[in-house]
């Protein structure tokens, strides 16, 4: 697929010129909405940064609607805890668009403990002539009324506000790794180590525990859970993935406790490959239905995954992301990269399916061709409205002019999270502290 | 089985490493990560089941040479014709009652490994009298937890060098009584010394100081439960302790270590844990420490 780059830096502050990252411009999470006219980005800051899409002019038939800024706020605050002496990050772990029900925008965002439902409205008129007040605010002195007036909306220049209008807080013990819109659009669920819990939008002080795998013994513990979602178009099922490398599919009119799956999805280990690290490249960091609600997708360490919802014993097809890293995992778990947790997207139509890397790569690979690609994000390889270059990766032998080997990547440039637009080739891309978003090539 | 031919560093250093992970995830800011713990735990648990078998399997090999080596210099140092004399005291000497406490002479090898010797020590030269009777006695199987409490240091044995009477090359061994959940330190094998030093006193009076022991090292016998072959207890004949001690872990931290390890996987989340299983934020619970996983046990041996 060919691509022109148009980059965008989300901090336009002093900041642009250094090469440095403050650590809360790190951003942590990438969506689009329903319709793909805006695009949500939160940080480590706890800030989250909505991008909307420029309407298509006439004018300029070139600049096929980019993004601008569309509204900055400040999601989540650092807390401490008290009772347990914790301090809880302000770090974005998740957002969630909800879909579009009138002229305002609403948002899940999630930090480890709390989620928030965000409402984001535009102001193009305010109200003029108060009688108590003058134009500056200032209270008026009731003994100089002496006429009433009615106050009249005027236009004033755009004004976009972002104003919390629940927050979903105390229901978990441990930290939140997910949260999911039902399609019902009236209940979403909240996902941390041990637990799911089931939310109406509507009711803050209530939340329904729907799996709890944490053991009466914690030193039995041998799995957690790692991500959850629900199915697209049936609100009655979700899945969730755990550290094994299992998915468990739910279905809530089966019992109100769903610790009994539906399905189990697992592949058996390749004893011939075990390692020290066995355990935790096959832990699973991002699970995602396909738009279909046919497929499952699985992000582990070194592979991508598809996964047919009617086979249960392996999947459908597995796609290697970074396999020459599997003689590196031992320097990989030294310095924690091991650790890093990628997340995977679909396209539109669920052909396309695209995974981060590192040394600021990430890869496509195309299910119907079976071909894939590996891009870079960065500003130095590309320049605006340039056409991406596949980047290629030796592993061994001979390198040649263009590729790189395995020893120079950068292990700091890691890009985990990634968004696709619901209709169109439009992929977003967060490499550290920078927000790439790269189109299709119009001819 | 674990292929460890792919990993840079050996599973010692893992093992530290992944302590060390451990150590400091919990002045990391966001509190302990469950979920990369428990990965870490994973790894901890393949580095030792690794160390452990190479372990073995060095000592299994370390018993065999000293074995050939002690019967082949016995063999020249004495005249043919004393040889079976000789060999009958020594086993006696060495044994005491073989009935009644066989358990040390037994104890040099793993008791997984009791028809193997039979083969292995023959040696090429011709001293065939002693070497069955040899053989026989260190055949026997032994009252396990006898001679476990005897000698068993609790593995690794990498801390302590099962050296000879006169030899002080033990190091100091930090670890952590389960029953009573105080930490102490062997200073220079001197348990081991008393036990190991000198056979014959050992076995004659096998019994009365073992069993005495066996209260003192009773917290090393819940550590073997689960592991078939035991540390052997190294016959003070031997002339090099050949039991390489490997590089010893980083012992300035370990106490520390322990402290965390101690209380288990309860204590790593003991921050996170639901108010009822609060441990009001302290670790090191006796409740915890009773009830560690089999695994974590063996880390408090370090």
């Amino acid at each position: 697929m060919e691509e022109e780059s148009d980059c965008r830096k989300i901090n336009n502050s002093f900041l642009r010129d250094h090469n440095y990252a403050t650590e809360a411009d790190i951003i942590s999470t990438v969506e689009f909405n329903s319709t793909g006219e805006l695009l949500a980005t939160g940080d480590k800051g706890g800030r989250v940064v909505v991008f909307q899409r420029e309407q298509e002019s006439k004018n300029q038939p070139h600049r096929r609607g980019e993004y601008n800024v569309y509204s900055t706020f400040q999601s989540h605050e650092p807390e401490f805890d008290y009772l347990k002496s914790l301090e809880i990050e302000e770090k974005i772990n998740k957002i969630r668009w909800l879909p579009q029900q009138n002229a305002a925008y609403f948002l899940l965002s999630t930090n480890d403990k709390t989620v928030k439902l965000w409402k984001i409205s535009e102001r193009d008129k305010r109200p003029e002539g108060y009688n108590l007040k003058d134009e500056d605010g200032r209270i008026r002195d009731p003994g100089t009324i002496t006429t009433l007036r009615v106050p009249v909306l005027r236009p004033m220049d755009l004004m976009v506000e972002a104003t919390p209008r629940r927050v979903f807080s105390n229901a978990h013990t441990y930290h939140i790794n997910s949260i999911s819109v039902n399609s019902d659009y009236e209940t979403f669920m909240s996902t941390d180590d041990l637990r799911i819990n089931l939310w109406n939008l509507e009711i803050t002080n209530r939340s329904f525990n729907i799996v709890d795998i944490k053991p009466t013994n914690m030193e039995e513990l041998t799995e957690v859970i790692t991500a959850a979602e629900f199915h697209p178009h049936q609100c009655n099922t979700f899945v969730y993935s755990s550290s094994k490398g299992s998915i468990r599919l739910c279905d809530m009119r089966a019992s109100a406790l769903c610790d009994n799956h539906s399905k189990f999805f697992e592949e058996p280990e390749d004893p011939s490959n075990r390692s020290f690290f066995s355990e935790i490249i096959s832990s699973i960091s991002d699970v995602k239905f396909s738009h279909s609600g046919r497929y499952l997708m699985t992000r582990d360490y070194l592979t991508v995954k598809v996964w047919d919802l009617n086979m249960e014993s392996k999947p459908l097809e597995t796609y290697q992301v970074h396999d020459y890293l599997r003689s590196k995992l031992c320097s990989l778990y030294e310095n924690d990269c091991i650790f890093d947790k990628f997340e995977c997207v679909w396209n539109g139509s669920d052909s396309v399916i695209m995974t981060g890397s590192y040394n600021n790569f990430f890869r496509m690979f195309d299910r119907n061709t079976k071909r894939d690609v590996t891009l870079e994000a960065s500003r130095e390889n590309s320049k605006p409205r340039a056409i991406l270059k596949p980047r290629k990766v030796c592993v061994g032998g001979k390198r040649r002019k263009d590729e790189i080997s395995v020893d120079s990547l950068d292990f700091s440039k890691k890009i985990l999270h990634t968004a696709w637009h619901p209709y169109e080739n439009i992929i977003a891309v967060a490499a550290t502290n920078n927000l790439y978003i790269f189109q299709d090539k119009v001819n | 089985m674990i292929n460890t031919m792919e990993c840079a560093v050996d599973a010692q250093s893992l093992i530290s490493i992944s302590l060390r992970k451990i150590h400091n995830s919990r002045t990391q800011r966001g509190g302990i990560k469950l979920h990369k713990n428990l990965l870490v735990s994973y790894v901890l648990r393949n580095a030792r089941q690794v160390y452990m078998n190479e372990k073995y399997a060095e000592i299994y090999r370390m018993q065999q040479y000293e074995e050939v080596m002690t019967v082949c210099n016995e063999i020249q140092e004495l005249n043919p014709l004393d040889l079976v004399e000789d060999c009958e005291e020594q086993t006696v000497d060495c044994c005491g009652s073989m009935n009644e406490s066989p358990s040390l002479c037994g104890a040099l090898l793993p008791v997984s490994h009791q028809a193997s010797p039979v083969q292995h020590i023959q040696p090429t030269s011709a001293c065939s009298v002693p070497i069955p009777l040899q053989s026989e006695e260190v055949c026997k199987s032994p009252d396990p937890s006898f001679y476990r409490s005897c000698c068993a240091e609790a593995y690794p044995v990498s801390n302590c060098d099962f050296s000879p009477v006169n030899s002080m090359h033990c190091n100091k061994t930090t670890v952590l009584d389960l029953d009573t959940h105080v930490v102490t330190t062997v200073e220079s094998g001197y348990l081991h010394q008393d036990c190991c030093a000198s056979l014959q006193q050992c076995c004659q009076d096998a019994q009365s100081p073992a069993k005495k022991r066996k209260l003192d090292f009773g917290y090393y016998v819940s550590e073997i439960e689960e592991v078939p072959d035991f540390t052997p207890c190294k016959r003070a004949k031997f002339e090099d302790s050949s039991y390489a001690c490997t590089e010893p872990l980083d012992t300035s931290n370990i106490s520390n270590l322990i402290s965390i390890f101690g209380s288990g996987f309860t204590g790593l989340v003991s921050r996170q844990a639901d108010l009822e299983q609060a441990l009001n934020g302290q670790f090191c619970s006796k409740q915890a420490l009773a009830s560690l996983g089999a695994w974590t046990r063996a880390i408090v041996a370090f």
